[in-house]
């Protein structure tokens, strides 16, 4: 089922939440709209859910207009954030409940509703909690609950509210990727809010990142992290080191954090200069440009090295393993340089870097 | 050092339980024995006898009258009260949380009198009611209104904390599920409130039922018609017929030991279905 989203405007008072928001999604498809909290993100999915309403634009789902139709209307499956489930429900009533408050006339009979309940217990592989009670359940088995509930009214279209944020660290990878092979296998497409970019890049097919009511780059993980379209985005996505540096005729003078100046085709003034950990050589040498302060090892014997170096700390790999306080040299492969007032370059040494 | 106390919690556990016993008994309970103990003080019959009199018996039928009435009716006031408080976002939604209390914060003569103000027959609504020869003051629809008023808080009061608490989260998880207002309510909202909604009501109708000030303002004292059993103890009392008095008064503390029980007995029989549920 498709879903579209064009230029939604949502206002509380005087602050706008969404400010003209546009989202198209294929069928099938698994997007994450992620961004930091207060970004609307949030006010975005209950839209889509219809527990909330905009002010302006349009919501299309299969490709009719949803915008003014209520939630109980909409067929929409919805996990939230904290599973909201019927605290005075058992597991099985929870999942029962979309069947038993359908009009009479659309009710299946009481055996049907009670297999269509062992089924989709099995398919989130908790039949045997059928009888317990909300409060009698880990937050793994409440969140599979939270799912078969949602999924019991046979939605083309599924939200998950910040799913996994209730669940410890281990817990959350495995439900992911659990999750995301549910997703495959029943065809919904699915929007996936989370604040968490780990999640969102493993889980969706696309992302939308999402600043101040607004999505400022809707792509697959691979392109966000390769071709971000602001600073925002750079900085939200992956980790970077971040140097505010000044551009005076074509040149960003990263020297003056003891780094070569970088040659870019942007006008002169600020910009910031990010580096993903990848993008810079961190190697042992005499004639040093700075100090290592931590050491990760990884594999193949390199390391992930934190240098400081002009009293700025920067993230890069090293090929050996250096010791703390060991003299380094540091070389940039590449890095992006986003101008103060818009417009990007991306910088990539020109001479080939001798690897070991 | 300020360990002796956790060195020995069990002293300070013991000390904290019996000030606490002392207290209950001595606050709570003489008084309670003492009420029955001064109307059982002839024996049984004279006590039986000063209940079982007329102007008595139609101040208990009264009383059990009025709280039959001011009981549903501040129940369900109480229940849309909550519920539009914190399931809804509206303007004036602060103030509304403010005059629920109102009737906390007012003198129950104050409130009584009010009526008379409005009602009465030099009231402001007085002469239009003669005219339609409507009686409220000094008659039961006064009674039950100035006992809906006093006690139109505790039902509110119990739910809105709680319901506040809970959020709208499975309201709006049930609304998803395509359940609608009526559905919403009658299957989460309510069952989710069902025991804080009792103790709810049956504080209201232990109130209803022993209200004084508000209801000697607006009865008239009319005996056999508009006493309710406060005010019939009272009256009672004031004439030196201390085992009617108090034989009176121990019913009526005796229909709210009931109400009390009953509130104890159904938390119970909750905790035990919840139990065989685990």
């Amino acid at each position: 089922m498709t879903v579209e989203v064009v230029n939604v405007v949502r206002r509380f008072g005087a602050t706008a939440a969404l400010e003209g928001v546009s989202l198209s999604l294929r069928p099938g498809e698994f997007a994450a709209l992620l961004g930091p909290s207060g970004s609307g993100k949030t006010t975005l999915l209950r839209i889509l859910a219809g527990l909330d309403f905009p002010d302006g634009g349009e919501v299309r789902i299969a490709g009719a207009d949803v915008a003014a139709v209520p939630a109980r209307e909409r067929g929409v499956g919805v996990v939230f954030q904290n599973y909201a489930l019927f605290r005075h429900m058992s597991v099985a009533e929870n999942v029962a409940f979309g069947l038993r408050v359908r009009a009479r006339a659309h009710r299946p009979p009481e055996a049907e509703i009670q297999r269509r309940v062992r089924e989709l217990l099995e398919l989130v592989q908790i039949p045997e909690l059928a009888g317990r009670y909300p409060e009698q359940i880990s937050g793994g088995q409440r969140q599979r609950v939270a799912l078969a509930r949602a999924l019991a009214i046979e939605p083309q279209l599924l939200l998950l509210d910040e799913p996994f944020g209730a669940l410890d660290a281990l817990v959350r990878k495995e439900v992911r990727r659990w999750v995301r092979g549910l997703h495959e296998r029943l065809g919904i497409t699915s929007i996936l809010v989370t604040h968490d970019q780990e999640e969102a890049m493993e889980m969706a097919d696309r992302l939308a990142v999402m600043e101040a009511g607004r999505i400022v780059q809707f792509d697959t993980p691979r392109a966000l992290l390769e071709a971000p379209a602001t600073a925002f985005v750079a900085g939200f996505l992956g980790e970077a080191t971040r140097l505010l540096v000044r551009i005076q005729g074509r040149v960003a003078r990263a020297s003056e954090f003891g780094l070569e100046d970088i040659a870019v085709e942007l006008p002169d003034g600020e910009a910031l200069l990010f580096l993903r950990p990848h993008e810079v050589r961190i190697e042992p040498a005499h004639a040093a440009q700075g100090v290592v302060r931590f050491v990760r090892p990884e594999g193949a014997g390199g390391a992930r090295v934190l240098a400081e170096i002009g009293g700025r700390m920067i993230e890069g790999i090293s090929t050996t393993e250096p010791a703390r306080g060991d003299a380094c040299r540091i070389r940039l492969l590449s890095g992006t340089v986003f101008h103060s007032e818009g417009g990007q370059f991306r910088w990539q040494r020109q001479e080939a870097w001798a690897t070991r | 050092m300020s360990g002796a106390a956790i060195a020995d919690p069990r002293s300070l556990r013991w000390l904290a339980i019996a000030t606490a016993v002392v207290l209950t008994v001595a606050i709570l309970l003489l008084p309670l024995a003492a009420v029955f103990a001064e109307a059982l003080r002839r024996g049984w019959e004279p006590a039986l006898e000063a209940i079982l009199d007329e102007d008595s018996l139609a101040a208990v039928r009264l009383t059990l009258l009025v709280a039959a009435i001011a009981v549903p009716v501040n129940t369900i006031g109480g229940i849309a009260g909550a519920w539009a408080i914190t399931k809804f976002d509206f303007p004036g939604r602060r103030l509304l949380i403010t005059l629920i209390e109102l009737p906390f914060s007012v003198s129950p003569v104050i409130s009584g009198l009010v009526y008379v103000l409005l009602f009465g027959a030099q009231g402001f609504l007085g002469p239009w009611l003669r005219e339609h020869d409507i009686q409220i003051i000094f008659a039961l629809p006064g009674l039950v209104l100035a006992t809906v008023f006093v006690t139109f808080p505790f039902v509110a009061r119990t739910l809105i904390p709680l319901m506040q608490e809970q959020g709208r989260d499975e309201e709006e998880a049930a609304a998803t599920l395509g359940a609608g207002g009526w559905d919403i309510f009658r299957r989460v909202t309510l069952p989710n409130v069902k025991w804080a909604l009792l103790s709810g009501v049956l504080l209201c109708n232990a109130r209803a039922m022993g209200e004084f000030g508000a209801v000697a303002v607006v009865s008239g004292h009319i005996r056999g018609q508009t006493n309710t059993m406060p005010l019939h103890v009272e009256i009672l009392y004031n004439e030196y017929m201390f085992v009617g008095a108090f034989a009176v008064a121990s019913l009526l503390a005796l229909l709210g030991l009931v109400t009390l029980g009953a509130k104890a007995l159904l938390e119970a029989l909750a905790r035990r279905r919840m139990g065989d549920a685990a």
